[in-house]
């Protein structure tokens, strides 16, 4: 039993590295690493104990019992008892031991180089790179970049309900409270997409909160900060200038901004490099000009209640604007 | 199964006093749901002044003399609640009559100076956290106040009418006596919270 | 004092058996009729309908989770939106918590604990026939506002803000937050019952350590009860006013505080689990003790086990919380306190193992289905060991792996022990006998369906498939497993289809009866099948653990009590020395007119505060109807 255990957790962790990369059991960052060692010990050591325990039943229930001799006393029972008791208290004490190790050795945010604050939004993730100089802070969404090998701290806050932010191959996860900051350490060994997904309850569309996690060698890094702070492109294509028209005349600008234009709402998620972003719609969608247009003619079928209504356009503008948006490098 | 009797109880009282009533411990495992709830919401109190940047958030503390004067009746109806609790262990009809009627008076005196408390708070309880908790910590024990003077006013009744003479009817009495005496002591921590700690 | 005219006392003493029969069937019978049913304060009765209306709910919810299942099955499914859907589970889960695990076993002890401890009645019938209709009425609230579309949505536990004014609009949440009041005031109802019973209606000679185990878990979930229900009581209400008047409790920018729901719900919500768990340990012992045909080992060491978990369970609350931002330092804490649970649970289990070894096992239905529970509910357990390690919470918490932590526990741990439960009582409670054979099958079906559908939720948990979602993208490796998962949820859900079958035919038409069939050795087998509206005929005297081992042809009883008024004895808390002899209330329609005039107002103040001022005058009304005497004997001495 414990080898089939042992054997089922590593199936499934091969399972999971091929694909989603989504997983406790393949992780890719030291914090998620020390857990998944955790994972692996207390779970051996409790199917151990499972183990002996029913091993104890069959052979308490099953074993021959001779038929001539008085009840059996209860004196040595006593023994065992409480020897097993004693058993109890030094397994737990020291899996509690163990989990403290545990937390010491994933270590605290606070003194890291790079701290990205997150805001939870009902559906969706506002991800918030402060600068010290204001014209280098940008802001994106859904998606965060970072360096490889390096640590990051997560600032976690929440506009609306209580999130949590959860990319099982590089941490635990972290709850989002309104009206309190909380912060997750983050760090990936090897440069990589991890797909994250919010895990507390947060309405309507909890299901379709995810986000990507990528972690870049040092010089992409460097090199996506570098895009990323530039403003919007301007449109090169004649269906993308007019996209740009009808954008900025529709009531989208009200809600979305995007740097470099007149846009400047903030209901919604900044657009400025929407194109360069891999899904839309906190990981629903691949991002192509055909699922941007889908997603800006109706995205109340494609996530029922979600807080982006649908605008009346006409074909054209929707073609246009998709277009765009696809041009949002 | 044959049935062999071992025991005669023939000779044991037919109904419970004191600690052998049924009703006495119905009366204290009540008051224990209720002294947890009162506790509980000292502890959201503490709490939530654990995490303001300053207390009273955005008001005064509260004015000292309604809530003190009620303070004071309270303690000073003790007397009348004790006595008429002795009085219905010795099964005194008469007494225990003009006791009940003291104490449904002593029952509705506060009333009046709880409606000056609120108040006295200076917050309404739709301002701020601050607020809500303090209406919510008197509301409760108003509630309080208000169930045994009912109880107190039904009781006067019963004591008056033909059921009045009744082993039962006392230990009725008493039990009530001792649910005041609860309401009585529960106040005395909720005081200190409200007025005092503000002023800490 | 005035003197009375001296009514003739007729005392058991002077009565023969099938005299005495008449006389305490008058005295004690429910008329029959609507009437009758309506106004009964029998504990059997009303025990028995609490039973019947709890399996109804595990019904009702188990169809809700068929339906998630049926959602679940394959990616992208389309049979449920997210609204319905976020409603189901949030049904499910309240449903099962509040309307089936914590009443069922309520409902058990009614039934039981008067009975096990030799007494005629609960003490405070009354009280115990407004507890049921406060509970069918909230039940009844939830499942309408369900049917109507209205159910609430914001899960079992319903954390603010998502449930506060700004995020629930229309009356979703309120019907979850009043639902809680019936259920608590009709749990805190109970539980005032049973620990009184248990403390001053125990037979003559039954002193503290003579009481059967299963009466000491409802004893100590009683506590519990008492003493984590004001915290959600409290929580729920300050909801409500935040949600109807516009208190701040939970508002962080007006010096409310999210987390204050968190901590007031789970400082209610983990001694909860217990509150479900504990009566079921007493199953457990009970059962184990009559099909090893031997006392189990260690009593003294299970009481002890038993009120450490209630103790240590108002310390662990936190570990619900591991990741809401609490100080690393504080948790680790809560990490040691959970732990420390597997010491008591330990101590259980060895000592059912110990029993069982040096006992003679006989491997009846009830039985088996406690050998199913040891089997899972360590499971759960271990997987309760380790989420309770605050890293490892960190990956698994609000995943699949906590819905199958909990499932091991809740279904492992207390369904498992309950359906041995019900074919062990079931003979007491109908007198009929259940089938055997269809035990078997229905047992083979629930174990075996019951493992592959929840031990996969492991695995998904760790490969990141987080819970309450409505669907997953189909390039998640999570498809594979939760069609297995719902398919084998069908085997499970033809367990419990064959158990009700079995139930209901055997109700109806199975063989009756013995008094006593399965030899076993407490007081509630020393009366007929099922007992008679008095219980006993002679209050028995008890002078062992066993009562009816040592000489099972003759009873101690006691006489000299009176027949013409409902008589029972009042005993010493410790030794359970006679006190007093005292009356049981007698029928009465007042509790059903007072829980309709209490439902009336709690309905109404989710709608208008004012409702708790006008809403208290029938209340009043109707509890000064209920207390005040009508002359009976049992009212007037
Ligand atoms: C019957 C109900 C029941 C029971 C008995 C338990 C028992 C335990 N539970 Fe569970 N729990 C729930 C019902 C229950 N739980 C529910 C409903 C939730 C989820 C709520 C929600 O989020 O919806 C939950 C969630 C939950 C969490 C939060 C997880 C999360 O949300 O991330 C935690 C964390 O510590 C926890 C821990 C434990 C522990 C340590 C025990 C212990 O009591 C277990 C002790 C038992 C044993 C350990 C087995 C027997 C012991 C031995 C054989 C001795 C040898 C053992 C060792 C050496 C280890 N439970
Ligand atoms: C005691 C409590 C209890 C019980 C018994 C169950 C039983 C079951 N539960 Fe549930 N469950 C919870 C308590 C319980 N659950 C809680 C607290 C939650 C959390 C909710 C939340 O997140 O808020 C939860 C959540 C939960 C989820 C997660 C949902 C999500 O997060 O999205 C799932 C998913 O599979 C699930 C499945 C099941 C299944 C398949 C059963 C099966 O065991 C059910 C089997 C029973 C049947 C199928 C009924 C059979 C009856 C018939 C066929 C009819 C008989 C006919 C008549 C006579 C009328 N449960
Ligand atoms: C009332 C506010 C509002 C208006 C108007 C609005 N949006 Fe949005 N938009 C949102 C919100 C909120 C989201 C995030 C939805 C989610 O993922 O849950 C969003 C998401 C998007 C996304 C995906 C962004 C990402 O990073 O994944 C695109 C693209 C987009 N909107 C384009 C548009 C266009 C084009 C228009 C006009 C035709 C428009 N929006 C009008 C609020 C709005
Ligand atoms: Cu955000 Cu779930
Ligand atoms: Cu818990």
């Amino acid at each position: 039993m414990r080898t089939a255990l042992v054997l089922l957790l590593s199936i499934t962790a091969t399972a999971a590295g091929g694909s989603g990369n989504q997983s406790a059991l393949n992780s890719q960052g030291a914090p998620a690493i020390h857990v998944e060692h955790l994972i692996i010990g207390i779970t051996v050591v409790c199917a151990v104990v499972w183990l002996l325990v029913m091993i104890v039943l069959g052979w308490a229930l099953l074993r021959k019992r001779s038929s001539d001799s008085g009840p059996p006393r209860d004196r040595p029972l006593t023994t065992i008892v409480s020897s097993a008791v004693a058993a109890t208290v030094v397994i737990i004490a020291a899996l509690t031991i163990a989990s403290f190790y545990t937390t010491r050795s994933i270590g605290l945010p606070g003194n890291t180089a790079l701290t990205i604050t997150v805001r939870g939004q009902q559906w969706w993730w506002q991800v918030i790179y402060a600068d010290a100089n204001p014209a280098f802070s940008f802001q994106t969404a859904n998606e965060i970049h970072i360096p490889v090998g390096q640590d990051v701290q997560i600032q976690l806050e929440s506009a609306d309900v209580v999130h949590s932010f959860w990319v099982p191959s590089l941490a635990g996860k972290q709850d989002l409270v309104p009206g309190r900051s909380n912060s997750l350490l983050l760090r990936a060994e090897r440069p990589g997409t991890y797909r994250g997904q919010c895990a507390e309850f947060c309405g309507l569309q909890h299901t379709h909160m995810a986000m990507m996690v990528i972690a870049d060698e040092p010089a992409d890094y460097q090199r996506w900060i570098a895009a990323q702070r530039e403003n919007s492109v301007m449109p090169t294509y004649a269906d993308a200038a007019a996209g740009k028209a009808a954008f900025l005349s529709k009531p989208c600008a009200a809600c979305h901004t995007v740097r470099g234009t007149s846009a400047a709402g903030t209901t919604g998620p900044d657009l400025t490099h929407i194109g360069s972003r891999q899904t839309i719609a906190a990981g629903l969608l691949e991002t192509t000009r055909g699922s941007l247009a889908a997603w800006i003619a109706d995205p109340q079928t494609l996530k029922p209640g979600n807080n982006m209504p649908m605008v009346p356009l006409t074909s054209v503008e929707l073609r246009d604007i998709s277009a765009y948006m696809e041009s949002l490098k | 199964m044959n049935r062999s009797v071992v025991l005669d109880l023939s000779k044991l009282p037919p109904h419970g006093l004191g600690t052998a009533s049924l009703t006495w411990w119905g009366t204290l495992a009540f008051m224990l749901i209720e002294g947890t709830g009162f506790a509980l919401s000292i502890v959201v109190y503490l709490y939530l002044m654990s995490l303001a940047p300053h207390w009273p958030l955005d008001a005064p503390p509260p004015d000292l003399l309604p809530g003190s004067g009620l303070t004071a009746l309270l303690i000073v109806s003790l007397l009348p609640n004790m006595l008429i609790a002795r009085w219905a262990r010795q099964q005194n009809l008469a007494k225990v009559r003009i006791g009940l009627v003291i104490m449904s008076l002593l029952g509705v005196a506060p009333l009046f100076l709880r409606v000056l408390e609120f108040p006295a708070m200076h917050i309404s309880w739709d301002q701020n956290a601050y607020g809500s908790i303090v209406w919510v910590m008197l509301g409760l024990h108003t509630t309080h106040i208000l169930t045994d003077l009912v109880e107190t006013l039904v009781l006067t009744c019963l004591m008056f009418s033909k059921h009045g003479d009744n082993p039962r009817r006392y230990g009725d009495v008493s039990d009530n006596a001792m649910y005041w005496n609860f309401v009585v002591a529960t106040w005395l921590p909720m005081y200190v919270c409200l007025y005092w700690i503000p002023r800490l | 004092m005035i003197v009375r005219d001296e009514v003739e006392d007729l005392r058991d003493t002077a009565l023969d058996e099938v005299q005495l029969d008449r006389r305490l069937s008058e005295t004690w019978s429910t008329p029959t009729g609507l009437w009758g049913a309506l106004s009964t304060v029998d504990h059997k009765i009303i025990g028995r309908r609490y039973i019947y209306t709890a399996f109804i709910f595990l019904a009702l919810g188990g169809i809700l989770a068929l339906a998630m299942r049926l959602q679940l099955s394959e990616p992208e499914a389309r049979f449920i939106g997210p609204d319905r859907y976020n409603q189901i589970f949030t049904m499910h889960g309240t449903n099962m918590m509040f309307l089936f695990a914590v009443p069922v076993m309520e409902a058990m002890a009614v039934y039981l604990v008067p009975l096990m401890v030799g007494t005629r009645n609960i003490a405070f019938p009354r009280l115990n026939a407004f507890s049921y209709w406060m509970y069918l009425a909230g039940g009844l609230l939830l499942w309408i506002a369900f049917a109507v579309d209205t159910g609430p949505d914001v899960g079992w536990f319903a954390y603010v803000p998502l449930s506060g004014p700004q995020y629930a609009a229309g009356k979703r949440a309120d019907i979850w937050a009043q639902m809680i009041t019936f259920t608590e005031v009709s749990a805190l109802a109970v539980a005032v019952e049973i620990v009184v019973t248990v403390l001053k209606q125990r037979a003559p000679g039954m002193s503290l350590d003579r009481i059967p185990l299963f009466v000491w878990s409802m004893l100590v979930t009683s506590f519990l009860i008492i003493l984590a229900m004001p915290a959600i009581m409290i929580a729920s209400t300050a909801l409500i006013l935040d949600r109807l008047v516009g208190t701040h409790f939970f508002n962080p920018a007006e010096g409310g505080d999210v987390l204050l729901w968190q901590h007031l719900f789970w400082f209610f919500g983990h001694p909860e689990v217990y509150i479900i768990f504990l009566p079921a340990v007493g199953m457990v012992s009970t059962i184990v003790a009559t099909f090893t045909r031997r006392p189990v080992f260690g009593y003294l060491a299970m009481v002890m086990a038993l009120v450490t978990t209630g103790v240590l369970a108002f310390g662990l609350w936190v570990h619900h919380m591991f990741v809401a931002g609490l100080p690393r330092l504080g948790e680790s804490f809560f990490t040691a306190s959970s732990m420390a649970i597997a010491i008591p649970a330990g101590l259980q289990i060895f000592c059912w193992l110990a029993t069982m070894w040096a006992g003679r096992p006989v491997f009846k239905t009830p039985f088996l289905f406690v050998i199913g529970f040891m089997v899972i509910f360590v499971i759960g357990g271990m997987t309760g060991v380790m989420v309770a390690s605050v890293p490892f919470d960190t990956q698994v918490h609000d995943t699949y792996f906590v819905v199958a932590h909990f499932h091991y526990v809740l279904v492992g741990g207390a369904v498992f022990p309950l359906l041995g439960a019900i074919y062990y009582w079931f003979p007491k409670i109908t007198g009929r006998m259940m089938s055997e054979t269809l035990g078997r099958w229905t047992f083979g079906l629930i174990f075996t369906g019951f493992n592959l559908t929840f031990f996969p939720m492991h695995i998904l948990g760790l490969q990141g498939m987080p819970r309450r979602i409505y669907t997953y993208q189909p390039e998640m490796p999570w498809s594979g497993l939760n069609m297995f998962i719902s398919l084998s949820a069908v085997i499970l859900a033809a367990g419990f289809l064959l158990f009700f079958i079995d139930a209901i035919r055997s109700a109806a038409s199975g063989p009756a009866a013995p008094d006593n069939p399965w030899g076993a050795s407490t007081l509630e087998w020393a009366t007929s099948s099922p007992p008679l509206p008095y219980n006993f005929a002679r209050l028995p005297v008890v002078g062992s653990l066993e009562p009816l081992s040592n000489n099972s042809e003759t009873l101690s009883v006691a006489g000299g009590l009176s027949v013409d008024r409902r008589e029972l004895i009042v005993t010493s808390v410790v030794e359970a020395l006679p006190e007093a002899r005292e009356s049981s209330p007698g029928n009465s329609i007042w509790p059903l007119w007072s829980a309709l005039a209490t439902t009336v107002l709690l309905i109404w103040s989710i709608f208008t505060p004012w409702a708790v001022v006008w809403g208290s005058i029938p209340v009043s009304i109707a509890l000064i109807g209920w207390f005040w005497p009508k002359g009976t004997p049992e009212d007037d001495t």
